[in-house]
Parts: structure tokens; sequence; C-alpha cells
């Protein structure tokens, strides 16, 4: 696999705070607003998110982790059981904005699953997507995103991986592309 | 570990510590699923569950029920009392023409030691055992196991000693595979009469009195007698053995330790043990019962995940 860097680690450190502000934009001070990450990647933009705009409000925001896995449309069509991870919502979504995060936006299936899994913490007044990176023109279903961290144009012969310094020990995004053949 | 190694539930016998232990790190979403205000996932929309149990149930059965339903998966319930059983047909029989109606899983109980096994070998679909006669009931074992390490923190080097009548339970064996496959010491408890020639070879210690035993432990597991299945007397009265045997406030409070109190139910108040344990802040009875449901959902999570379709 032939590696490229999309997304060197200051451009990520911009492209959250750029996120932030542009949340903050619809959002104001986010008394009415929770924050919810996708397991498990989208955790990471969660935390990073929150903790830029708890910087930036100087106050706490409300936030959620929420595992998708009884929700998905491909249980039993794998070889190894889908296994799932936390969800921890203590609160109840009813009439708040809800911001669902995740790392990589591809076929629009795992938000499909998001938004499904949400209903059974109450309605919500409004839902809103945001992804660091959006994957355009490889969507399977009619899912867009309304905060972008950067659009990328993929095959889906290639991967696109967002790295965390907590994790990988550098910020970045990567993309993985398959040799061509001779 | 991202997988069962077994195609059924049978019995606690032939799983792996890594098979329970994969149990329960699904049981832990599911515990959390059914604690939300919506307490339904779509899992297994597409799954039918036959429910047979040819043997009385009220726990097991609502359990196993509300574990299926949780995860949207269309249930048929089946009672012996009320079938053709009584007509004469075979369990093969029986469960071939319900499997003709296109059934994925069956969920059964039978008088039977072995039916379970028997049935899983002989049919074309999933099979959980909800207690074959006096052998195994491999949920209770791992809802009891499940209960201890949400209690304790975990189940390894724990201390369990089970009360009671050892001979006619299938929750006995099946906790002690169980406890034995998790690193835990266990210790069985009760009259000579009720306890089984073969469990030195399981590796349990017997103890014949109850207050040595309780002090050693840190967690009881008081049985009920089965007078159901008992064509003999075992022991004099039901007073006797609830004099040397029951467990009380008084015991329990003289002891130089706190320890956990479990009963798998159904409880005889008053017989194996008192009201005041039962309610006590020390009994987990109505943990374990909770804990059911998350158990059966993640076992039938897993072994559904096994079937394929097209």
């Amino acid at each position: 696999m032939e590696k490229q860097v999309i997304l060197n680690s200051k451009h990520f450190e911009l492209t959250i705070k750029r996120l932030c502000y542009q949340l903050i934009e619809n959002h104001n001070d986010f008394s009415n607003t929770v924050l919810i990450g996708l397991q498990p990647r989208g955790i990471n933009v969660l935390t990073r998110i929150k903790e830029q705009l708890e910087k930036i409000l100087k106050k706490d925001i409300v936030c959620g982790d929420l595992d998708i896995t009884f929700y998905r449309d491909d249980f039993r069509r794998r070889e190894q059981p889908l296994i799932p991870s936390a969800t921890n919502i203590d609160f109840v979504i009813e009439n708040k904005k809800v911001v669902i995060l995740d790392d990589v936006l591809y076929t629009g299936r795992t938000i499909r699953s998001g938004l499904d899994a949400l209903l059974a913490f109450g309605r919500p007044e409004k839902v809103e997507l945001l992804t660091m990176i959006d994957r355009r023109f490889q969507r399977d279903l009619p899912v867009q995103a309304d905060y972008v961290g950067k659009t990328v144009d993929t095959l889906s012969s290639e991967r696109v991986s967002v790295e965390w310094k907590e994790i990988e020990g550098e910020d970045k995004v990567v993309l993985f592309t398959p040799e061509a053949n001779g | 570990m991202d997988s069962l190694s077994v195609n059924h539930l049978t019995g606690i016998k032939d799983l792996t510590k890594n098979d329970i232990e994969l149990i329960f790190k699904t049981a832990d979403a599911f515990k959390e699923v059914i604690n939300r205000p919506i307490k339904k996932v779509p899992s297994l929309r597409d799954i039918t569950i036959a429910n047979l149990f040819f043997e009385n149930s009220t726990r097991t059965r609502l359990s196993f029920e509300l574990a299926e339903k949780r995860m949207s998966a269309d249930v048929v319930n089946f009672s012996a009392a009320s079938s053709s059983v009584k007509k004469g047909e075979t369990l093969i029989d029986t469960v071939n023409n319900i499997l003709a109606m296109k059934v994925d899983m069956v969920v059964m109980r039978h008088a039977s030691p072995g039916a379970a096994k028997f049935l899983s070998e002989r049919v074309d679909a999933k099979v959980i055992n909800a207690g074959d006669g006096t052998h195994e009931h491999p949920t209770q074992a791992l809802l009891d196991a499940y209960s201890i390490r949400e209690k304790l923190g975990s189940v390894e080097g724990k201390k369990v000693v089970i009360v009671g009548d050892i001979l006619h339970s299938r929750v006995a064996l099946s906790n002690i595979y169980c406890l034995q496959k998790l690193g835990a010491e266990v210790m069985i408890c009760g009259p000579t009469t009720l306890i089984p020639k073969y469990m030195h070879e399981l590796g349990v210690k017997v103890e014949h009195d109850l207050i040595k035993a309780l002090e050693w432990c840190d967690v009881a597991n008081m049985l009920r007698i089965q007078l159901e299945r008992q064509e003999i007397k075992y022991f004099p009265s039901l007073r006797e053995y609830s004099m040397q045997y029951g467990l009380t406030k008084e015991i329990l409070d003289n002891l130089s330790k706190e320890i956990v109190v479990m009963h798998p139910g159904p409880i005889n108040r008053g017989v194996e043990i008192t009201s005041d344990v039962a309610d006590s802040k020390q009994s987990i009875i109505l943990n374990q019962v909770e804990n059911g449901v998350a158990v059966r959902m993640s076992v039938i999570y897993l072994l559904a995940s096994q079937i394929k379709r097209g």
C-alpha cells in the first residue's frame, strides 16, 4: 500500500479549531446542544472537539458515546460476530439539538445505524453530522455531513485513516492506495 | 476471542474461558441497553426462536422471552402441558414439526439429562439448554458468575460455596464448571445424602458444617431443596434441614466478614434462606434476575451471529 499524508499535524489542529468555530456559529453557547461520538473512532473526534470547545467557551459541554453495533445492517453477513463497545449517554436527548461526530464518512451506513440508535434516547429537535474526513462519491445511502474537516476523492480500493497523537503518536490523516499491478 | 468456540449452548462444560469472557463482555453492552428508556434493539429482526419448555419454569422462561424480544426476534412459545406431547409424540418429532415452520433457534428445558445435546446433534437449528434434568443449566451459571463479577470486580481467586441440594441441582453442576473455568475456588455444603459421591473428582471442597463453609467463602449460593425430584426422603424433615443448613440473619451477622448471598430462585423463604437475609443488602438475588436477561441476550446474539443466510 502506498501511503500519502493528506492532513499533517499543523493542518489537523487548524481543522479542529475551524470545526469548533463553525459549531459555535450554529449552536451559540451549547445550552440546548449535545455532542455524541460514534464508537469506536468517533470518540477521538469528540474528545478533541469537546476539549477545544470548552477552552473557547469556558464551560462544560454535554457529551456522550454511542455504540451502533446492534443497529448495523451487516449483522450475520460477516465471518466474525460484531462485538459491541460501550454506550455512555446519561441524559435524555428529547428536544435537544444533537451533533453526531465520526472520523470518516464513507458509505453512510454507520450514520444510518447511528440515527436509528439515537432514537432509543428520545426525539431530538435536530440532528447534525460532523466528520473529520468526507470520502465523497462513495456513498451507498443519501447521507451528507453538516461540518466537514476535509473532503477527499477516493476509490473504493483505497483506505483513509485518521490518526491521533494519543493513540498513534501523531495527529494526521493518511490515504492508503494499493500499488498498481505490473 | 471474537467468536464462540461452540455452535450450541448445551452446557458450560463445552465452553472455554474465552467464550465465557466474550459472553460477559457482550452482556455488558446489553445491560446498558436494558436500562435505556427504550429497551429494544433491532439485531435479530429476521430470527425466529422457539422456547420449548417441557418442564415448568417462571423466571428462566420469562427471562429468555424478554431477552429475545428486546433484540426484536420473533418468538413462539411451547409448553408440554398444553401440547401433543401428551398424545404420545416423541421429542424429535415435536421439534422437527416446529422447525418445519422455519425456526432458527430453539431454547429448551427438558426433564431428561442430555436432552439439549441430543437435540443439537439431530436438528438444523441453534440449541440453547435452559435446563436438562439434573445435568446442566448453563445460562443460570453464566448469570451467577456475571453477578459475582459485577459485585466483586472479578471471579478469579474468589471463594464460592454452593449450599443445599447438590444431588438434584443442575445449577450446582453448571456453576462448578463455570466458576472453576474463571479461576474461582468452589466448595459445596449440604447433608451427606444430598452430595453426590463423585464430587471430589471435580476438584471441589466438600463441607458439611454450614458455619465453617460460610467463614471460608466470599460468596454463598443458596440452593432450593428440590422436593419434586426427590423420590425418597434424603433428610428427616424440612424443619431439620432448615435448622442445619438454613441461612439466617443471625448467622450472617455473626460471621467474621461480610459475604455476598445469592439464590437462583425460586426461593423457599424460611427453608434454605430467611426473608430478612433474602431482602438484606448483602443479597444480590434481584441483580441476578436483571443480569439474567443481559446474559441471555448475549448468548442468543453470539449464537445468532453464526446463522448465515443464502
